[in-house]
């Protein structure tokens, strides 16, 4: 992008982005902490995520403000314009992430005071590895204004939906064997749940990537109209 | 880049149509092989930088270019078929069917009243209720007349700017030109005095065909339909607005809407 006559627009565009960054980094950490948690059966490794979801409504309100001003002040067209349109729609998608996060974290605190499940979860475990890496390469995509690395992740959120129906019927099946452990199934579908949602998160900042590269607005269309 | 956007308009529901048109002004070349289609009844906007062309373009319209020595015109312009740049076309009654509004308000030094009626007075209209008939309406239409109604009698100077542009435009379409040519037509006012000019833009697009040369890109942005987006003689761009301020296609267009020019 070439530069801008005016600097100082430059530089309010350039910190609305260092600020989308740090949000993305915080709700990362927010997930990072509640899959550790999660696969470790410990509630300890989640506890600061309530402490970084305050960071995370904080900045969401700051972005969206610093987004008004450069409406009111700068009108901006073209790239810049689908810039700020992006930011306003991808942080509403980070906060509920780190909302969702928030859930999982209490859900763990419940959880972890019930006697530990020793049978692997194969689904759950594959849910948080793509979750996260799903998060890590959509901020990654907004960074880089990459499309091909957004609808790529936007790609891989079927087998996120995929895992979670599979878990589901697994956790059904194990709460009819294992009545006694209800409370602790139930309580991992939650979890499923939101990192479900989480998911559908990710692939949401990502089409609004592929609005920002092209200007084409890929959402509710399946992904045929992406390509 | 895909899915290049559409003008939507049918062609055939044009009022002009340039055809590799190309001006030079002492072999200077100031237009290179534009081709375009102007909508009938909507509003068009020409930008792009001092120097794009966009005035030259605006002005061959009308034959404005004709004034200037030393210009040199190829190429076609068709008013709803019908080739304007002939030798032979009667340049005044050209000016008749595209009128045009300038930069400076310029009402004549005589009366409110004289103003408008004074294209009509020069048509051959004379019947005083008709003249008063006439007036009113193109007042009106230049949503002036609530302001003037009192002062018809009073010279166009004693108007304000915004008042005098306004008035400009009533003489203008006292005439009912097809198309109206505005050459920055706000850019003298106050901000209230704008608006009222994009405002009026918009209503008089309803009978008119108009295009408009600004400087202001966000004036395009509020006014226009259409934008066609010229850079050093040639045109650039020319989609909907929406599609102009929202996507762009060229770099050009997207380096100078966003401030990136220079």
């Amino acid at each position: 992008m070439r530069e801008h006559i005016s600097g100082q627009y430059d530089a309010e565009l350039d910190e609305l982005r260092a600020m989308v960054t740090e949000m993305g980094g915080l709700v990362e950490r927010q997930l990072q902490a509640v899959c550790l948690g999660l696969s470790t059966w410990d509630a300890d490794p989640a506890e600061p995520v309530a402490a970084l979801d305050k960071a995370v409504n904080r900045l969401e309100v700051s972005i969206d403000d610093a987004c008004a001003h450069i409406i009111a002040r700068r009108q901006p067209t073209a790239g810049d314009l689908r810039l700020v349109m992006s930011i306003v729609k991808a942080i509403t998608d980070l906060e509920r992430i780190g909302d969702e996060t928030t859930r999982i974290a209490k859900m763990l605190e419940t959880l972890c005071a019930l006697p530990a499940l020793l049978d692997p979860l194969p689904e759950l475990r594959e849910m948080m590895e793509r979750v996260q890496s799903m998060l890590a390469d959509a901020l990654d995509a907004f960074v880089r204004v990459d499309e091909e690395r957004a609808l790529e992740v936007i790609i891989r959120d079927r087998a996120v939906d995929r895992a979670y129906k599979a878990l589901v019927t697994r956790l059904l099946e194990a709460m009819e064997a294992s009545p006694e452990r209800l409370r602790s199934y139930h309580n991992i579908i939650w979890c499923a749940r939101s990192f479900e949602r989480i998911g559908d998160h990710a692939k949401n900042v990502c089409e609004y990537i592929i609005y920002l590269a092209r200007g084409k607005d890929v959402r509710h269309q399946g992904l045929g109209s992406a390509n | 880049m895909n899915d290049m956007p559409t003008l939507a308009f049918d062609p055939a529901d044009s009022c002009l149509n340039v055809e590799q048109l190309s001006v030079s002004y002492d072999g200077k070349a100031a237009l290179r092989e534009v081709s375009l289609t102007v909508p009938r009844h909507r509003v068009t906007a020409f930008i792009g930088p001092s120097g794009c062309g966009k005035s030259t373009l605006l002005r061959s319209f009308n034959r404005m270019n004709d004034l200037i020595r030393g210009v040199e015109v190829m190429g076609q312009i068709r008013l709803f078929g019908e080739d304007i740049l002939a030798p032979e076309v009667d340049v005044t009654a050209l000016r008749r069917r595209i009128g045009m509004v300038f930069q400076q308000p310029n009402p004549f030094p005589m009366s409110v009243f004289d103003n408008v009626a004074y294209g009509l007075r020069l048509q051959g209209l004379s019947d005083q209720r008709a003249l008063e008939r006439e007036v009113e309406w193109a007042l009106r239409s230049a949503a002036l007349w609530d302001e003037v109604k009192d002062r018809l009698e009073a010279s166009a100077l004693t108007l304000s700017g915004g008042q005098q542009q306004r008035l400009v435009i009533a003489r203008a379409i006292a005439i009912r030109p097809e198309v109206l040519l505005l050459d920055e037509p706000a850019s003298a006012l106050d901000p209230i005095s704008t608006l009222k000019i994009e405002e009026l833009i918009g209503q008089l697009a309803e009978a008119y065909s108009i295009i408009v040369v600004t400087h202001n890109m966000q004036q395009a942005a509020r006014v226009s339909d259409y934008t066609a987006f010229l850079y050093l003689g040639e045109l650039v761009e020319f989609s909907a607005t929406d599609d102009l301020f929202t996507r762009p296609q060229a770099r050009q267009t997207e380096d100078y809407i966003t401030g990136r020019y220079g």
